[in-house]
C-alpha cells in the first residue's frame, strides 16, 4: 500500500512537472470554456436575469471543461504508447495502479486550477454565489474529472491510435454534453428529451453543482449528484485499474 | 540467468492464429553476452517481450534473473533492465528528470548520486538539463541504456541496440556494452539483425528464424559449421598447372573440395588458417607455380544460409 502511494506520487510528479514548466498549457485548456463564458453567457442574462443566469451557466461550463479537458487526457497516453515511455515504465516494478492514479490525479489537479480560474472569470462577469457552494461545486467537478480521465485512458488504451480515439471521443462526448443541460437547464426541454437526459449521469452532476452555487446544499439534488459522482469515480477507476493491470500481461 | 523451456506465443488475428514464437528453449549464464540473430519478423522481439514480462507467453515458461516469469513477474522486473528498440523517453522532458524518476521507481538511492554516476558512465555529463529531443541519435541511445541500468540490474535486455546509428556511434555503443560486462559482470541479452554486431559483440549467438531457434554457438563455432574456409589459389599458369594442382591437393585430409575456377583453384578447407602452409608445400612439391593465395572465413550470413537455406539479407 505504501508502495502504491509512493509510486502514485512519483508518476503524478512526472506528469505535473512539464505543466509547471509550461503554464500556458493551463491557460489554453481553459480558453474554450472562457470564450463560452464571455461570448455566450451574457445572452442568458437577458433570458434569466443577471445573478441567477450566472449561477446556472458557470456550473454548466465547469462540467463542460471536465468533458473536454479530462476527456482528452487519453491523447497523452497514446503519445506515451508511441514513444515507448508506457512500456519503459511497465518494465520497472512500479505499481500498475500508480501508473493510472498518478496521471489521473495530475489531470484532476489541472482541472481544479482551471475550474477555479473560470469561477474567478465568472465573478468578474457578475456571478454571485456563496463561497461554500462554490467549493462544493469545485469538489464535485474535480471528482468528476477523476472519473472522466480514467475512462479516457481506458478508451485510449483500447484504441491505441489517435485516429481511432479522436472520432470515438467526439461521438461519446457530444451527446453527453447536450443531454446534461450544460448550456441551458434541461427543465426547458420537451418531455421526451428531458426523460432521456435522466439516463445521463452528467445531468445529475450539473444539477447538483447548480444547486450548490444557488446555496441549496441540503437538498436531494446535491445528494444525488454527489452519489452519482462517487459511483462514476468508483466504476471508472476500477475499469482503469483492470485495464492497466491487464496490459502488463 | 535465463532458463526458458518451450516458450511460445501465438497471436490471434483475423486471418487466424499466428505462431510468432514456437517452443523456444534457451539458457543464458551469468556474465554472458548472448545475441539473438535473425531477420525482422523472426520472433526475436516477441521472445524478448515475453522474457521481460511485457507479453504473456501462451506456452512454456522461463526463469529470468532467478524469478519465475509467470508466478513472480514483479521479481523479474526488479532484476532486469530493458531497453526497447525505439527507446522509451519523452522528447520534451529533460534527461535528468527521466533518470531521476527511473532511479526512484526502482528505489535506488541516493538518487542524485546515481544519476550523476549514470551520466558519467554513458558520456552524458552536462546534458542533464537538456530535453531529450535535443540529443543526437547516439546520445539518445546511451540515455536509453542509462535508464535500463538505473538499478544496476544483473541482466540487461537490449532490443536492436544500434539500429539507425551511424558506424561511429555503433562502435562506441559496443564499447559501452563490453565495459558493462567487464566492470559490473552484467549479463547482456540482445537482439540484432546485423551480422557484424552479433560477431563483434556476442560470446554466443542464437540464430532465430520463423519463430524457432535454428542454430546456436559461439560465432567461431557457428562458422565452423559451414563446411570449411574458402581458399582461393591463383596460379601463374592455370592452363598448364591446374590439373596437377588439383590432384596434389585432393590428397590432403583437410581439403574437402578442390576445383578449377578461372585463373586458379577454389578450395573448401577445414581450419584454413592452419592448413595454409600444408597447401603451399603440397603445391610446391607438385612443381606448381603460385601467383597468390587467399583465405576467406565464412561469415554468419553463410551460416544462416547453411541453416535455413536462405540468405539473411534476403530473409530480411
Amino acid at each position: 500500500m505504501a508502495k502504491v502511494v509512493r509510486d502514485t506520487y512519483l508518476i503524478f510528479l512526472r506528469y505535473l512537472r512539464p505543466t509547471l514548466r509550461n503554464r500556458m498549457v493551463l491557460v489554453f485548456g481553459a480558453v474554450q470554456p472562457l470564450v463560452y463564458l464571455v461570448l455566450f453567457g451574457p445572452l442568458l442574462t437577458e433570458v434569466f436575469g443577471g445573478a441567477r443566469s450566472w449561477r446556472v451557466f458557470v456550473p454548466g461550463i465547469l462540467v463542460q471543461l471536465v468533458l473536454f479537458g479530462a476527456g482528452f487526457a487519453g491523447f497523452a497516453l497514446i503519445a506515451d504508447l508511441r514513444s515507448g515511455v508506457a512500456e519503459r515504465l511497465r518494465v520497472t516494478p512500479v505499481s500498475r495502479v500508480a501508473l493510472l492514479l498518478g496521471r489521473v490525479l495530475r489531470d484532476a489537479l489541472l482541472l481544479a486550477v482551471q475550474a477555479s480560474m473560470l469561477v474567478a472569470a465568472g465573478l468578474l462577469l457578475g456571478l454571485r454565489a456563496p463561497v461554500a457552494g462554490v467549493l462544493v461545486g469545485l469538489a464535485l467537478v474535480t471528482a468528476l474529472a477523476v472519473a472522466i480521465a480514467s475512462l479516457s485512458y481506458v478508451l485510449a488504451m483500447s484504441t491505441g491510435r489517435e485516429d481511432a480515439f479522436a472520432p470515438l471521443l467526439s461521438t461519446v462526448t457530444l451527446p453527453l454534453m447536450l443531454l446534461s443541460g450544460i448550456l441551458l437547464p434541461m427543465d426547458l426541454a420537451p418531455g421526451w428529451l428531458e426523460a432521456v437526459s435522466w439516463a445521463n449521469p452528467f445531468r445529475y452532476v450539473v444539477d447538483a453543482t447548480r444547486a450548490a452555487f444557488a446555496g441549496d446544499y441540503a437538498t436531494a439534488t446535491v445528494g444525488r449528484g454527489a452519489a452519482v459522482t462517487v459511483a462514476l469515480v468508483v466504476v471508472s477507476v476500477a475499469l482503469g485499474t483492470r485495464r492497466f493491470r491487464a496490459e502488463n500481461a | 540467468m535465463i532458463e526458458a523451456r518451450g516458450l511460445g506465443r501465438t497471436f490471434t488475428t483475423r486471418q487466424g492464429p499466428v505462431e510468432a514464437v514456437r517452443g523456444v528453449d534457451l539458457d543464458v549464464d551469468a556474465g554472458e553476452i548472448v545475441g539473438f540473430l535473425g531477420p525482422n519478423g523472426a520472433g526475436k522481439t516477441t521472445t524478448l517481450r515475453m522474457l521481460t514480462t511485457l507479453l504473456a507467453p501462451t506456452a512454456g515458461n522461463a526463469t529470468v534473473a532467478g524469478c519465475d516469469l509467470r508466478a513472480d513477474p514483479a521479481g523479474v522486473r526488479r532484476g532486469i533492465g530493458y531497453v526497447a528498440q525505439g527507446g522509451g523517453t519523452d522528447p520534451a522532458l529533460p534527461i535528468g528528470e527521466e533518470l531521476e524518476l527511473q532511479a526512484r521507481l526502482y528505489g535506488v538511492g541516493p538518487v542524485a548520486e546515481r544519476t550523476a554516476e549514470l551520466c558519467a558512465r554513458l558520456d552524458l555529463e552536462g546534458l542533464e538539463r537538456r530535453p531529450v529531443a535535443s540529443l543526437s541519435g547516439g546520445q539518445r541511445r546511451r540515455l536509453d541504456i542509462a535508464l535500463g541500468l538505473a538499478h544496476r540490474p544483473r541482466l540487461l535486455f537490449l532490443d536492436e541496440p544500434t539500429t539507425g546509428l551511424d558506424p561511429h556511434s555503433r562502435g562506441d555503443l559496443w564499447d559501452h556494452i563490453r565495459r558493462m560486462r567487464a566492470e559490473d559482470g552484467t549479463t547482456v541479452f540482445l537482439t540484432t539483425h546485423y551480422l557484424e554486431e552479433a560477431d563483434a559483440l556476442c560470446d554466443r549467438i542464437l540464430i532465430m528464424d520463423r519463430g524457432r531457434i535454428v542454430a546456436e554457438g559461439t560465432p567461431a563455432e557457428l562458422k565452423r559449421r559451414v563446411a570449411g574456409d574458402v581458399v582461393t589459389v591463383e596460379l601463374a599458369d592455370a592452363a598448364r598447372d591446374a590439373g596437377r594442382a588439383c590432384a596434389a591437393l585432393a590428397g590432403l585430409a583437410a581439403v574437402r573440395e578442390a576445383r578449377a575456377d578461372g585463373d586458379g583453384l577454389r578450395l573448401r578447407v577445414d581450419n584454413g588458417d592452419r592448413e595454409l602452409m600444408g597447401l603451399m608445400r603440397a603445391l610446391d612439391g607438385a612443381g606448381v607455380e603460385l601467383a597468390s593465395l587467399r583465405l576467406a572465413r565464412p561469415t554468419l550470413d553463410d551460416v544462416f544460409l547453411t541453416v535455413t537455406g536462405r540468405s539473411l539479407r534476403e530473409a530480411a
